[in-house]
């Protein structure tokens, strides 16, 4: 019986729920999603690496090699952080779902003389 | 009728927890239940010694979906009191502001699941819509919904400004109307009150011998709340324990359903104190030492044991739940009750088997 108040103002107010493919809710400003890298900047220091908790990062810097396995990395933005340069960035939306594991692999180009 | 035994969980209908109990039953009422622990342990505590003290903060918040901040929170300040770290005064008000918000949405996430568990889907549906409320706060606060990530050695990372300190305010004006009008249906109502009042009574006396934590023990009748030992900014808001004195399933709700409005309190006085200045202070050095933090979890007292030894990995991380302490109770309040009642009896101590098995 306490309940039909309640019940009465849902039937005659909106939805609660959007009709999420069709429509999209704004992300907030500082939302953490998908982790990027700008690979001109990179030095390949390797701190990203050192400091991630989930270690799903791994640089080798003979080979000017970056590379982040989206699958283990948990959006805590620690790597952002300690990037000495600043090219690591997050988007603010989560990467979308995939049926196959796949790593983000990104290789330096030589910088020309 | 011979006495059956039923294995109930880990997985069944009615948990959102995969907790493990073996009920010896006979002619549906329960004589005797025996508790498994096991079934998700994942071996956080083993991490420390290969990742260093601070991607530990990472991990500890990962040890439970619900309270990551206070798990981090209780970390952070185990750590700070080894290296001997003063944190700003503006961080300890946010630490309070985050804190009270996870509280505020367990406690609904509980709500919600109880009725649940009684068979009232709507108002579960109902306490889980004004929930959404505080992710949204979480999430534009801190950039994740529950594993917000804002704590770190010293300090917190991230700021409240103005503009999202009146937004934030103004949501919990909401908050606190939409939790008030469903008051009476969650606590008034004829079928709730039937399938909750006099259901699993622990007394004053057994809780605190059992060591009870949290809501279970306070709705028993004892004041005790880790939140008056004074961390973070607690010493200077207003606040005393809510307490309930019957000790069963109705006041375990009342306790929590009253917490709610409590914490919504406490986040406003905590702005209206905040003082402006440093985010975090950066200690120099590595840990060494051992300490015991505790901290107030919406599910009760959380203890850290960390002993490290100068280096750059710990020696050794212990963590106790409050769901393992409020277990001994539930086992004390089953036999003799309906095996109807199971479900009800395991979620009035609010379990969170991951927290409990890390």
């Amino acid at each position: 019986m306490f309940m039909t108040k309640t019940v009465l103002k849902n039937l005659l107010t909106k939805y609660a729920t959007r009709l999420y493919p069709f429509q999209k809710i704004e992300p907030f400003k500082d939302a953490k999603g998908e982790l990027k890298i700008e690979m001109e900047k990179c030095i390949l220091c390797g701190v990203c690496k050192m400091r991630c908790p989930s270690q799903c990062i791994s640089v080798d810097k003979k080979e000017k090699f970056w590379q982040v396995d989206p699958f283990a990395c948990v959006y805590c933005g620690i790597c952002v952080e300690a990037c000495p340069v600043k090219c690591l960035y997050q988007e603010s939306l989560y990467r979308p779902p995939a049926d196959t594991k796949q790593m983000v692999c990104h290789i330096q180009e030589a910088k020309p003389e | 009728m011979a006495r059956t035994v039923l294995p109930f969980g880990p997985q069944h209908p009615v948990l959102p927890e995969p907790l493990h109990l073996t009920l010896t039953v006979d002619d549906e009422i329960v004589k005797e239940a025996i508790p498994k622990l096991g079934y998700v342990h994942r071996g956080l505590e083993k991490l420390a010694e290969i990742r260093d003290h601070t991607q530990m903060i990472q991990i500890v918040e990962r040890v439970c979906g619900i309270c990551s901040f206070l798990h981090a929170l209780c970390y952070c300040q185990g750590i700070e009191a080894l290296m001997k770290a003063e944190v700003p005064p503006r961080a300890k008000y946010l630490r309070v502001v985050w804190a009270e918000l996870h509280r505020i949405h367990s406690h609904l996430l509980w709500l919600g699941l109880f009725a649940d568990a009684f068979g009232f889907e709507s108002l579960f549906m109902q306490f889980w819509r004004i929930r959404e409320r505080i992710m949204d706060v979480q999430e534009a606060t801190a950039g994740n919904r529950v594993i917000i990530s804002t704590n770190v050695v010293g300090g917190v990372k991230k700021d409240i400004d103005k503009e999202m300190e009146k937004w934030i305010l103004e949501t919990l004006v909401k908050v606190e109307k939409e939790v008030n009008q469903l008051k009476t249906t969650i606590l008034d109502d004829y079928t709730v009150k039937q399938r909750t009042v006099g259901i699993g009574v622990i007394s004053k006396e057994k809780a605190y011998e059992l060591g009870a934590a949290g809501p279970t023990l306070r709705a028993s009748g004892i004041a005790q709340d880790m939140r008056q030992t004074g961390y973070a900014a607690y010493p200077e808001l207003d606040f005393t324990p809510v307490v309930e004195t019957d000790g069963d399933s109705y006041a375990r709700t009342v306790c929590r359903f009253n917490e709610i409005l409590q914490a919504i309190d406490l986040v406003r006085q905590a702005f209206a104190k905040m003082p402006e200045g440093e985010l975090a202070f950066k200690p120099k050095g590595l840990p060494s030492g051992e300490v015991v933090s505790r901290v107030e979890q919406p599910r009760g007292e959380v203890l850290y044991y960390i002993k490290a030894n100068g280096k750059k990995f710990l020696d050794r991380l212990r963590i106790r739940t409050p769901t393992f302490a409020n277990i001994p109770p539930l086992l004390e309040m089953l036999p003799g009750c309906d095996l109807a009642d199971v479900p009800i009896l395991i979620l009035t101590i609010d379990p969170c088997i991951s927290c409990t098995e890390r």
